[in-house]
């Protein structure tokens, strides 16, 4: 049994003085378990997503990747978190720059990260194309700006984009609500396939349990900052023991 | 007598079909789901329904509006005075965005009368005992100081009840709601979703829902108009659509929404 | 994925036409701008008379010797006209030039600063704004000279304020989508995010307003020689011709018109520049036909 990639351990955030958005939020990241952030917007979901993507720090408590404390004086460790945790948005529309070919787009991690330092030029084109080929993108799409693809295709740039370094965790904030009921369900497949073939473990904030449970193993369940409920999916959703998160279940409409 | 009636209904733009040849009617008390996908035309129908459309769309066919007290209006050729007395009285809509819908820097309670003063004449204090009775029929906890409120300081949940209280102030005989649970989180949807359905009933309203959502669509109308690419391609009962679709698109559709709705099948071995 | 991409593959765009985009746009506004530039160069080479010359009769009409007529002094309208030409460019470009660069500058610093910095520095560009260009001009000239640099660089400054406060929207605007985000999160460095996203993405914009800004600098130079502090005789403006001849516009129209038609043809020219640089630079706005 392997420790978690990533982990929050008693993380506190507040703004100032006011009263605190997430308050002693603890979540691991098994590698191989997709986990699901699930509640309500102002349950400070994203805020978690962003401290574990070390795009802000918290208050209290700290991120943990690889068992090792964040800091963001130690470079090293650093550039290791950037490389292993990518992140992908719910805006297929913002989160692409309209003004980069996707070849540009794809391997922006990959130069930020210097993994193309003194790599020639051929073997860089090779590893867009790999990520586009893995999210299902014909290797023509690398010439061609994002305004020429729907949001289903840009959402799958955006994950080309995210896998083009070899992550071992996919933040995923919302991926697939902003997409059509079809394209969603090929978006989701394509997240499943991902951890069978690369092992991408992905944490996933979102609202639908119905994406939810068919993507993550795992669901914590975060109410007004707090984490109420934790643990396998078909657990927490099938039987759940705290009051929010049945209504939550009950909550959700169903096919007839 | 048919309430709505729409009737090979074309809109169009820079010589581009948005919509084509989209025809549906409901009955008085009726409800029809407007089902498609982003870019199937589904709001712009209901745009032309409530006589809305944008600038530089040219609409055709006909969209025939005859309510009980209003007369009979035929919507795409009515001018803008006639259709101001048809909004409100015969066909109210609710949005996607409730925030959108509200104006930021009036008082909740003052948007409200707005409509209740206008059409059915009400002042002083029979006025603000309207406002509060609407308000309480949408089922706010604390009408009084909602209506005190301006929009920014309550709940995106609490805006669409209002926004729902406003549009049935003048008891239209047809509501549209287009997406009007799309923006909202999970169990505050299932409860308006409870709301619009019992108010619908008691007032023997009838409903035109727009929803991209099957299940959303399913839990508040009869019957389904599936629209794709600006084409109706299918239409019948809720559960004939869902459970047996006969168009390959609505196949597909379905197919894909099962396929989430399965995932959550815990008890069901 | 074997699948195929039902729906997802429908909404694309066709692939884009890889050529050299052409722009209408683009085009005339090259040839009335390049009219300009062309009679400024000229006027560097060779003049009709010697800007100083007043042997002419006054306010003659258009004819021979003097084609375009004289002014009130006997000057000649065409020569005056040329070195104006050469003025109004050396203007805008300068004032453009220096109005870019710091407001760009005072732009991206107040884009990326936040809460009290952020208020600030919105104060001060406020302030600055607020500030008659007249005045900026009196105490430029008075450290300096009364010139053509003078005129320039107070005009540049003005100009910087306003450029700065448009650049922090567009900046600010920019930073809030997700795809800088995307960047951060893979160790981007921020002077990176700015060269390879901010600056790309505000340039659109920025450039047009850039162009008008041109246009306005050609006209505050002319004003500002109007009151003696910018270009000095014998070196002729159009602001300044276009003002002498104001007096006698019934007697002698040519000379209100000619000036008159120059700074149009100029900031027509340069704003149509503008907006087709902006429409073959966007991928988003190209076409594809």
């Amino acid at each position: 049994m392997t420790g978690p990639v990533l982990e929050a351990r008693e993380v506190r955030f507040a703004y100032g003085r006011s009263a605190p958005v997430l308050d002693d939020v603890s979540v691991a990241v098994t590698p191989g378990r997709n986990l699901a952030l699930v509640g309500e917007s102002g349950a400070g979901k994203t805020t978690l997503l962003r401290l574990l993507l070390g795009l802000a720090r918290p208050t209290g408590g700290a991120i943990r990747y690889d068992g090792r404390d964040l800091a963001p004086r130690d470079r090293a460790l650093m550039r290791e978190f950037r490389r292993g945790v990518q992140t992908v948005f719910q805006d297929p529309y913002s989160s692409l720059d309209p003004r980069q070919r996707v070849s540009g787009i794809v391997s922006e991690p990959l130069r930020s990260l210097g993994l193309l330092d003194g790599v020639p030029r051929d073997v860089a084109r090779a590893r867009v194309a790999e990520a586009l080929r893995a999210v299902g993108l014909p290797e023509d799409a690398a010439g061609r700006y994002p305004h020429e693809f729907s949001g289903g295709q840009r959402q799958r740039i955006a994950i080309a984009r995210a896998i083009a370094c070899g992550p071992r965790v996919l933040l995923a904030d919302e991926p697939v609500s902003a997409l059509d009921v079809s394209t969603r369900v090929r978006i989701v497949d394509l997240l499943a396939e991902l951890r069978e073939t690369r092992g991408l473990t992905v944490v996933m904030v979102s609202h639908d349990l119905a994406v939810v449970a068919a993507l993550c193993q795992e669901v914590a369940v975060l109410e007004r900052g707090r984490i109420v409920e934790s643990g396998e999916t078909a657990q927490v959703l099938g039987s759940p023991r705290h009051p929010y998160t049945r209504r939550l279940v009950d909550s959700v409409p169903r096919l007839p | 007598m048919t309430l709505l009636d729409v009737a090979g209904l074309t809109i169009r733009t820079g010589g581009r079909d948005l919509v084509s040849g989209v025809s549906f009617s409901v009955e008085p008390g009726g409800r029809l789901g407007l089902i498609g996908e982003s870019g199937s035309g589904k709001s712009l129908t209901a745009l032309a329904v409530l006589g809305l459309l944008p600038p530089g769309m040219t609409a055709s066919g006909a969209v025939v509006l005859d309510a009980p007290g209003a007369g009979r209006t035929d919507v795409l050729g009515a001018g803008e005075r006639r259709l101001n007395r048809v909004r409100g009285r015969a066909v109210s809509a609710v949005f996607q965005e409730p925030l959108t819908a509200l104006d930021p820097l009036m008082r909740v309670g003052r948007q409200v009368a707005e409509p209740l003063r206008r059409r059915r004449g009400l002042r002083g204090r029979a006025l603000r005992a309207a406002v509060l009775a609407a308000l309480e029929e949408v089922r706010l906890a604390d009408p009084e100081r909602v209506a005190r409120a301006y929009p920014h300081e309550i709940s995106g949940g609490q805006r669409q009840r209002v926004a729902i209280a406003m549009a049935l102030a003048c008891d239209p005989a047809l509501l549209v709601a287009d997406e009007p649970t799309t923006a909202l989180d999970v169990t505050v949807q299932a409860d308006v979703l409870a709301l619009l359905d019992g108010l619908v009933a008691g007032r023997g309203m009838a409903l035109l829902f727009i929803s991209h959502d099957l299940a959303v669509v399913a839990r508040v109308t009869e019957r389904v108009v599936v629209l794709r690419d600006g084409r109706a391609v299918e239409s019948g009962s809720v559960g004939e659509v869902v459970r047996a679709p006969r168009h390959p698109y609505t196949q597909d559709l379905v197919a894909s929404a099962r396929h989430l709705d399965r995932a959550l099948d815990w008890r069901t071995p | 994925m074997t699948a195929p991409l039902i729906g997802e593959a429908e909404a694309a765009a066709p692939p884009a036409r890889r050529r050299v985009p052409r722009s209408v746009t683009l085009l005339t506004g090259c040839v009335l701008a390049g009219l300009v530039v062309a009679v400024a160069v000229v006027s560097l080479f060779w003049l009709p008379y010697a800007p100083d010359d007043t042997s002419g009769d006054r306010l003659m009409p258009p004819g021979l010797p003097h084609l375009l007529g004289t002014d009130k002094l006997g000057r000649d309208l065409l020569t005056q006209l040329m070195i104006g030409a050469r003025v109004a460019l050396e203007a805008g470009a300068g004032s453009v030039l220096i109005g870019g660069v710091a407001g760009l500058a005072g732009g991206l610093v107040a884009g990326f600063a936040t809460r009290w910095m952020d208020d600030a520095l919105s104060a001060f560009l406020d302030i600055l704004i607020a500030f008659p260009t007249v005045l900026l001009a009196m105490l430029v000239t008075a450290a300096r000279d009364a010139s053509l640099g003078s005129a320039i660089i107070a005009i540049g400054l003005a100009m910087s304020a306003i450029v700065a406060r448009l650049a922090r929207v567009l900046v600010k605007r920019v930073l809030a989508q997700d795809y800088i985000t995307a960047s951060r999160t893979s160790g981007t460095s921020w002077p990176r995010i700015v060269v390879t996203h901010v600056l790309p993405n505000i340039w659109p914009t920025l450039s047009v307003n850039l162009a008008l800004q041109f246009g306005l600098a050609v006209l505050a130079e002319a004003s500002l020689s109007y009151l003696g502090l910018g270009t000095p005789p014998p070196n002729a403006s159009w602001g300044r011709m276009l003002q002498e001849a104001q007096a006698s516009v019934f007697i002698a129209p040519a000379g209100v018109i000619a000036p008159g038609v120059l700074l149009v043809v100029l900031v027509v020219g340069v704003n149509l520049i503008a907006d087709g640089v902006r429409d073959v630079a966007d991928p988003t706005r190209r076409r594809t036909r």
